[in-house]
């Protein structure tokens, strides 16, 4: 079972505000999705590779060449605020 | 006091001069309007993918090769996942536990002595986007946004943490940076930032094998800072335990106006990174045959021709190691060579008088006014005793300045040395007559005297009588 305070870092991560109901709730949740996935430790994994992916693909490359870019307008379109061509965010520091 | 030893690391990222971003075909020039270098896949939309530069894997391995290190057979990449508006993702594309390169080296010279300074590893991975703030950083309650630099692909370096002064990391630095000029896959400008520096710092008392606490350094924008910083950085924490204090993991920022590092982040919170391996980029299997194919393209480098210098031209190895420190120096200098067989000579014009008006105007050498075949054409004047050492400075730095050849500059401003003993002997005599009480202390035995007479006769020739002559005539007359 997970802890609360896993819960609160996990969401501390996310950036997620929750109330003492939510962090009950997703502490039996996601410890209910973790004990699922243990499942996996049942097999015997000894020899075969960590995957890097499921797909059977490699060396996907692109050619060193330019393309268009997006115009401004659309670039900030979803921008909450703007000054300028620049997004304008709440400093973090 | 106890006796204290510093442990250094750095971690250099350094941006390659590709033509388009890591993942995307938008541009890496440096500059433009804000936001206007971004295309869906930088800007991280929804539905985007990622599609490798090959161009960057191969200057990553040029890269990886020129430090010595062994090429990875198979490489990925991961996210690093982290909230910050540089990054509009909210990770970073960037490579965890299977990087490009690893195990390498690299030898600096220090105080004579030649240590080297293991190489962890190279790896792969993205650019952030670069936030500016109107107005007082501590006071506006904003972040500008652009994210034209997003995406501009970068090579970390990390070094292990065998560096034990200040002096050493500066030195690991220029040889690093050196090195990677002359490979040709960036230009490695810190004030431009595609060369930046971070060092992991700590002490311990000498002797003992486990190392301190260390704290990690950041913002050092200038060899010259990373020097100082590390320097404060080994006082401040000697200082902490001397006081019985004990060292805090964190990160600091070198403050370059108060010449202190400060701390950056007061909470004590461990980077959760969350690594995991990016489902959107497939694997690379490295080609041995490329790997070949890059090796034999790489150029000879700065420790390579350095030992060149010393061998075939005798030069010593502290000139030979400020000639090779970048390649369009070491290039400029065996051009110049060509005209003029004199490595010595050369080498002293390059190091001293050129190297001072470069830096003084601030100038590239691949942009100075006097070309190698000019410098040569200068040094065959004096030779031939056209002008004198003195002069060929002041010739030198009129053709610094107007990129004319030293012949015409001569013509133009009556350089030409005297060597005509009649014209300097009538200057000697009026100098002799204009200064009887001189003349008389050196005949008592004050060899002092003489230079006061050749200074006056130079005086009078407007620095142009061979010096040579005007020794002898005086001693002559005297």
């Amino acid at each position: 079972m997970l802890t609360i305070s896993e819960v609160e870092h996990v969401a501390l991560l996310g950036r997620l505000e929750l109330t003492g109901e939510e962090k009950k709730l997703y502490q039996e949740q996601l410890s209910a999705i973790l004990e699922y996935a243990k499942k996996l430790d049942d097999l015997d994994t000894g020899d075969v590779l960590p995957t890097a992916h499921v797909l059977p693909l490699k060396n996907v490359f692109r050619q060193d060449e330019a393309g268009s870019h997006l115009e401004s307008e659309r670039v900030l379109a979803n921008a909450p605020e703007r000054d300028g061509n620049f997004f304008k965010v709440p400093k973090i520091v | 006091m106890a006796d204290y030893e510093a442990v250094i690391g750095l971690e250099v990222h350094v941006e390659l001069k590709t033509n388009t971003k890591i993942f995307c075909h938008s541009t890496t020039a440096f500059g433009g309007e804000p936001n206007t270098h971004v295309c869906p896949v930088c800007l991280g939309l929804p539905g985007v993918l990622p599609v490798l530069n090959k161009r960057v894997v191969e200057y990553a391995i040029r890269a990886g090769l020129a430090l010595n290190c062994q090429i990875a057979g198979f490489s990925k990449f991961d996210r690093k996942n982290y909230y910050y508006p540089d990054l509009p993702k909210n990770y970073q594309i960037s490579q965890y536990d299977l990087p490009l390169a690893e195990h390498g080296f690299i030898d600096i010279d220090i105080e004579g002595q030649t240590k080297r300074i293991g190489i962890t590893r190279v790896h792969m991975e993205e650019d952030a986007g670069k936030l500016v703030h109107q107005g007082s950083i501590s006071t506006t309650p904003y972040s500008l946004v652009d994210y034209n630099r997003t995406g501009v692909p970068l090579i970390e370096i990390v070094s292990e943490p065998d560096m034990r002064s200040p002096e050493e990391a500066r030195a690991y630095l220029d040889k690093l940076k050196a090195i990677i000029q002359y490979t040709g896959v960036s230009d490695c400008k810190m004030e431009e930032g595609s060369l930046r520096c971070d060092a992991n710092v700590s002490v311990r008392p000498r002797g003992r094998a486990e190392f301190g606490t260390r704290a990690e350094i950041k913002n050092m924008n200038s060899f010259r800072a990373l020097q100082k910083a590390v320097a404060y950085e080994i006082e401040r924490q000697i200082d902490v335990l001397e006081e019985g204090g004990r060292v805090v993991q964190e990160t600091r920022t070198w403050e370059e106006n108060k010449g202190i590092t400060m701390s950056m982040r007061s909470k004590e919170e461990a980077h959760d990174y969350r690594y995991f391996p990016d489902p959107d980029l497939v694997p690379m299997i490295i080609d041995r045959d490329w790997v070949e194919e890059i090796r034999a393209s790489l150029p000879e480098l700065p420790g390579q021709r350095k030992e060149r210098y010393v061998r075939e031209l005798g030069l010593s190895p502290y000139d030979a190691e400020v000639l090779t420190t970048t390649k369009e120096t070491a290039d400029y200098f065996e051009e110049c060579l060509k005209s003029y067989p004199n490595a010595k000579i050369i080498g002293n014009w390059v190091m001293g008088e050129l190297s001072r008006l470069l830096n003084a105007g601030n100038i590239e050498i691949s942009l100075c006014n006097i070309t190698p075949g000019q410098l040569a054409d200068m040094l065959k004047l004096m030779d031939k005793g056209t002008i004198s050492g003195k002069i060929a400075k002041t010739v030198f730095e009129e053709m610094f300045d107007s990129g004319k050849d030293p012949e015409q500059i001569v013509k133009e401003k009556g350089l030409m040395q005297i060597s005509d003993e009649g014209a300097i002997a009538s200057e000697v005599d009026r100098v002799l007559a204009d200064n009887p009480k001189v003349v008389e202390d050196y005949r008592a035995g004050k060899e002092k005297a003489l230079g006061f007479l050749v200074g006056q006769v130079m005086k009078a020739t407007r620095g142009k009588a061979n010096p040579d002559l005007v020794n002898k005539l005086l001693r002559d007359k005297m």
